[in-house]
C-alpha cells in the first residue's frame, strides 16, 4: 500500500535537509510513497509539534525537531 | 588549562612556519589558530553536554510541566531556565509559541523562554567561556536569564491577549491545561547517545564557518587596531553608548558564534563589556527575520511591545554590566 510522507518545516534549512534525505531513501530503496511538503504553519500545529522539522508517515509524527540519517528513515519503513 | 593550544599555536606559527614573532600577521596568526582551537573544544564539550540534558528533558516535557504545575510566580524563571538547555532554532519559535499557547500557559511565561533561548544556548556558553572566562560567563548567563524572567513578567502585566492574530486567538480560547499524554521516545541510552552525537556534530558543523569568519575578523582586528582604540568614543562615561549600541543591533542578525569573538575583540579594544554584550543581545536576541516569523502569530502592535520591553531591559542590564564589571 502507498504511504503518504509528510515533511513538516516552515522552509528552514534543516528542514530542506530532512526532505532531500527522504526523497533519497525513497528513491534509492523503491518505497511506494508519496512525499508530500507542509509548510503551511497553521496545518503544521495540526500535528501537535513544538520544533520542526517533522516526519510523519501516514499521518502519525515519527521524529521531531531533528534531521535523521537516512539509516533511520530507511528503518522507519521496515 | 588551555596552554597546551597556546604552546600548539606557538610551535605551528613561530618554529614551524617560521614566522618572525612580534609581526602584525604573525600575531594574528597565532591568536587565530589559538582561539579557534581552543573554542572548538569548549564548544564540543557544552553542546554534547547539553544534548544530554536536553534528551532527557525535550521541549514536549517541558510545555506539559509548565502548563501542569503551579509555581506561585516562579514559572517566569523556570520558562526561562528551560530556554537555556533548550537548543533555539528561529525556524521552530512560531511552533514552540503556539505549542505554549495551546498548553495553557500564560503569554508572558511563554514570552520569558522565547527570550531566553536565543540569547543564552549551548553555542553562547561554550563560546563565552572560551573567549570571557568563567566568571564573566556566570554573569551573563544569570543576567541572561533574569532579563527573560523580568520581560516576561512585564509582558504578562500588560495584558497583550488581544493583540494576538485572530486564529492565535481561537487556540488560546481552546487551550487545554489538561495535556495529551507526551509521547517519550522510548531508546537506550546507546541509541540517544548516537542521536546525540549526530546532533552535536551537526551543530558543530553548521557554526563552524560563523566561529571562524568571526575570529578571523576577531584576529585581524586584534593585530591591527591599537589597544584602547575605541575607548575615546565609547567609554564608560558615554551614556549614550550602551542605548546605540543595542537599537544599532536590533536590525542586524547573527547568531551567538558570529558576532561573540568580534565582541572580544572590542572588549580587548576598549569598549567596555557591559556595552559590548548589550550589542551582542540585541544582535542575538532580537533582529528582523524574527519579527517577520512572529508575525504570523501577532499583530505588528504586539512585535513592537514586545521588541520594546526587551529592548529596555537590554539597555539596563547592558547599564549594570558596566557598572558591576
Amino acid at each position: 500500500m502507498s504511504k503518504v510522507i509528510k515533511i513538516l518545516g516552515t522552509g528552514c534549512p534543516k528542514c530542506k535537509t530532512m526532505t532531500g534525505i527522504v526523497q533519497e531513501v525513497v528513491k534509492e530503496n523503491h518505497i511506494d510513497a508519496t512525499i508530500e511538503k507542509v509548510e503551511d504553519i497553521v496545518q503544521i500545529m495540526k500535528f501537535n509539534i513544538m520544533t520542526t522539522p517533522a516526519l510523519v508517515i501516514d499521518d502519525i509524527v515519527l521524529i521531531k525537531g531533528r534531521v535523521p540519517s537516512k539509516e533511520e528513515v530507511l528503518a522507519l519503513f521496515n | 588549562m588551555f596552554d597546551w593550544v597556546q604552546n600548539m599555536a606557538d610551535w605551528l606559527v613561530y618554529d614551524a612556519l617560521n614566522l618572525e614573532k612580534g609581526a602584525h600577521l604573525t600575531e594574528a596568526l597565532n591568536f587565530f589558530i589559538y582561539d579557534t582551537t581552543k573554542i572548538l573544544i569548549l564548544l564540543f564539550v557544552v553542546i554534547f553536554f547539553m544534548g544530554i540534558v536536553n534528551s532527557f528533558f525535550p521541549i514536549d516535557k517541558v510545555k506539559n510541566y509548565l502548563s501542569r504545575k503551579k509555581l506561585y510566580g516562579l514559572e517566569y524563571l523556570m520558562a526561562s531556565l528551560f530556554g537555556v538547555v533548550t537548543p533555539f532554532c528561529s525556524c521552530s519559535s512560531v511552533p514552540l509559541f503556539i505549542g505554549f499557547v495551546k498548553g495553557g500557559i500564560p503569554l508572558g511565561v511563554t514570552f520569558a523562554f522565547l527570550i531566553t533561548s536565543p540569547l543564552v544556548n549551548e553555542v553562547a556558553i561554550g563560546l563565552f567561556v572560551g573567549l570571557f572566562g568563567i566568571k564573566t560567563t556566570i554573569i551573563y548567563v544569570v543576567s541572561g536569564v533574569l532579563l527573560g524572567t523580568i520581560s516576561g513578567i512585564i509582558l504578562q502585566r500588560l495584558k497583550l491577549e488581544s493583540y494576538l492574530t485572530p486564529w492565535v486567538q481561537e487556540i488560546l480560547a481552546n487551550a487545554q491545561i489538561e495535556q495529551d499524554i507526551f509521547q517519550e521516545e522510548k531508546q537506550s541510552f546507546k541509541h540517544r547517545l548516537k542521536i546525540i552525537w549526530a546532533e552535536v556534530m551537526t551543530i558543530l558543523k553548521g557554526i563552524i564557518p560563523y566561529v571562524i569568519a568571526g575570529i578571523g575578523i576577531g584576529a585581524l582586528m586584534h593585530g591591527y587596531i591599537p589597544e584602547g582604540f575605541f575607548e575615546q568614543y565609547m567609554g564608560k562615561d558615554n551614556l549614550l553608548a550602551v542605548p546605540i549600541a543595542t537599537i544599532l543591533a536590533i536590525p542586524m542578525y547573527s547568531n551567538a558564534s558570529g558576532i561573540l569573538p568580534v565582541v572580544q575583540v572590542l572588549v580587548t579594544k576598549g569598549i567596555p563589556l557591559g556595552t559590548a554584550i548589550a550589542f551582542m543581545m540585541a544582535v542575538v536576541g532580537l533582529s528582523l527575520p524574527e519579527a517577520m516569523l512572529l508575525k504570523k502569530v501577532m499583530t505588528l502592535k504586539l512585535i513592537a511591545i514586545f521588541f520594546g520591553v526587551v529592548t529596555i531591559c537590554i539597555i539596563i542590564s547592558g547599564y549594570v554590566f558596566n557598572m558591576i564589571l
